[in-house]
């Protein structure tokens, strides 16, 4: 067996493998350590031995040995009064090493939930979630994890090692939230999942691949939710919408990686089983009973957007209208800004810049470069050159990537001002 | 685990209460208390005089210098606190928003530490 195809099962068998793990010790810290302890061994023995059948089992049993020699250790290194904590926990481990197996799908599932609720804990800051998920629950190593959010190797190392560390000592629990705190950690562990679509999603440039990778990983990990938890509307709905979203991503840059506008998208070239799936999800969540959930009304945007065959047949009306269910759900400026361009699409440019300029007034999205683009197309619309190139300018200013400050340059070169 | 959960709420708005709203929440305190005490989790707990009663001391260069007020300004002051033993953070969670407190301030957990 290649490295290479070892890498790929550890990638593939760490969230389930930790997951029993963290289950059977209740550490998540020694759980980490020992299953490290077992990817070694795996390394050694694997490429002579060739794999073992199930190769899951076979980590969570050597990790599970592991474990013990490092409880033993800690036993010897330190002072009797720990001795007798650690001696207990030492004869659990071994206790746990006998038992029948555990390796029942459902015993698996309800771990793995397990995990997921408690690097996703309300309590862990949101950058220490995102980074605590995507190396325990999606198994990526701390280098590909540093390397996707641009910060360096031992940055993204003493994220995790802080965030552990509070998970020991806050006493953060290894159990799935009761029933009425579940629907508010679901929501924790969503825009966790979100956070991570997002940040791969928004990159245009520099480490491209392992970004989308990024929105991949994210979305395999809310199907795997989806799982764990069938029938839920917030579920179905942030799923249906990344979807969506992802279906469109070879679409969204040019060969120089310039920005390509919706309307100017290649629409030959979208996903279309990632659509196909993505709109029935979205029907799924939006039957939910009560209240629509806003990932699911954002979905049903982007599920009007895929219907277009082409741009001008965009049913800006309706997608208007599902803004307004959204300012009534969950209100944000952003969401504002985006109703305000979907009402300029439908009502003309003027009562779109109104409302746009409401929102500016207020000042809520000062900073955000989207707010004077959107202005200043409405303005090119409306013939006011003059306005149109100061707004441009703003929005150049206020950009963050490199394509999106040569769009807003084109844009503002095009109203031939000099 | 023992956790200390500290009551922050504006001394400002608790002194501007109406002699209604004040024996309403003294009169939820007293339930929650009665509550804590019966569920085996309380250990300690202690409303404080406000922070205009506070001394701030510090030793420097052996010299002891006593001033006025709290260490920091801040919108929301320790206006009390309790001391329990809960199973988890959740469960430390679920008695920190019981905290009449809470719904009108914050309550900060935090875990005690334990020397071996």
């Amino acid at each position: 067996m290649s490295p290479e195809a070892i890498a790929a099962v550890f990638r593939a068998e760490t969230g389930r493998a930790l997951a029993a793990l963290v289950g059977l010790i209740g550490d998540f810290d020694l759980a980490e350590d020992a299953l490290q302890d077992a990817f070694l061994a795996a390394l050694r023995q694997w490429p002579r031995q060739g794999a073992p059948a199930n190769p899951r089992a076979w980590l969570v049993g050597a990790a599970r040995h592991k474990a013990i020699d490092r409880l033993r250790q800690r036993a010897r290194q330190t002072s009797r009064k720990d001795h007798v904590a650690l001696e207990q926990r030492l004869s659990a481990a071994a206790q746990a090493e006998a038992a029948p197996s555990i390796d029942t799908a459902e015993a698996i599932d309800d771990d793995m939930l397990r995990l997921v609720f408690i690097c996703c804990h309300p309590a862990l800051a949101p950058d220490a979630r995102v980074a605590l998920t995507l190396r325990a629950v999606a198994g990526l190593d701390t280098v590909a994890v540093a390397r996707a959010f641009l910060v360096s190797e031992e940055t993204m190392a003493q994220r995790l090692v802080r965030a552990k560390r509070k998970i020991r000592l806050a006493g953060i629990p290894f159990v799935a939230p009761p029933p009425e705190a579940l629907s508010e950690r679901v929501a924790a562990v969503l825009a966790t999942l979100y956070l991570i679509f997002t940040e791969g999603y928004a990159a245009t440039t520099g480490a491209a691949l392992v970004r989308a990778d990024l929105c991949g990983e994210s979305i395999r990990l809310t199907r795997l939710l989806d799982a764990l938890l069938p029938g839920r509307g917030d579920v179905r709905g942030l799923l249906a919408l990344m979807l969506l979203h992802h279906a469109r991503r070879d679409t969204r840059a040019g060969p120089q990686g310039e920005i390509v506008l919706l309307a100017d998208q290649d629409r030959t070239l979208w996903d279309r089983d990632a659509i196909a799936e993505g709109l029935d999800l979205v029907g799924q969540a939006l039957r939910n009973p009560g209240l629509p959930n806003p990932y699911a009304v954002q979905a049903a945007i982007a599920a009007l957007h895929c219907q277009a065959t082409d741009a001008a047949a965009t049913d800006w009306r309706q997608i208007a209208g599902l803004y307004e269910v959204l300012l009534r759900l969950a209100p944000t400026p952003v969401i504002e800004l985006n109703h305000a361009v979907a009402v300029a699409m439908t009502d003309g440019p003027a009562r779109g810049l109104a409302l746009l300029d409401a929102l500016t007034a207020r000042g809520t999205l000062a900073g955000y470069a989207l707010l004077p683009g959107a202005r200043a197309d409405l303005l090119r619309r409306l013939g006011r050159t003059a306005e149109a190139a100061a707004a441009y300018a703003r929005a150049d200013a206020l950009a963050r990537l490199e394509p999106e400050r040569r769009y807003y340059a084109g844009r503002r070169a095009e109203l031939g001002l000099g | 685990m023992q956790y200390l959960l500290l009551i922050y709420e504006s001394e400002a708005e608790a002194q501007a209460m109406a002699p209604a709203a004040y024996g309403e929440m003294m009169a939820g305190y007293g339930g929650f208390t009665r509550d804590l005490v019966a569920s085996g989790k309380f250990k300690a707990g202690d409303a404080l005089q406000p922070t205009s009663t506070a001394t701030t001391v510090r030793v420097r260069e052996g010299k002891t210098l006593a001033t006025d007020g709290p260490f920091a300004e801040t919108r929301e002051q320790l206006g009390g606190y309790y001391l329990v033993e809960a199973g988890d953070l959740d469960d430390a969670i679920a008695i920190a928003a019981r905290i009449p407190g809470a719904a009108t301030g914050s309550i900060e957990i935090r875990p005690v530490m334990v020397f071996s």
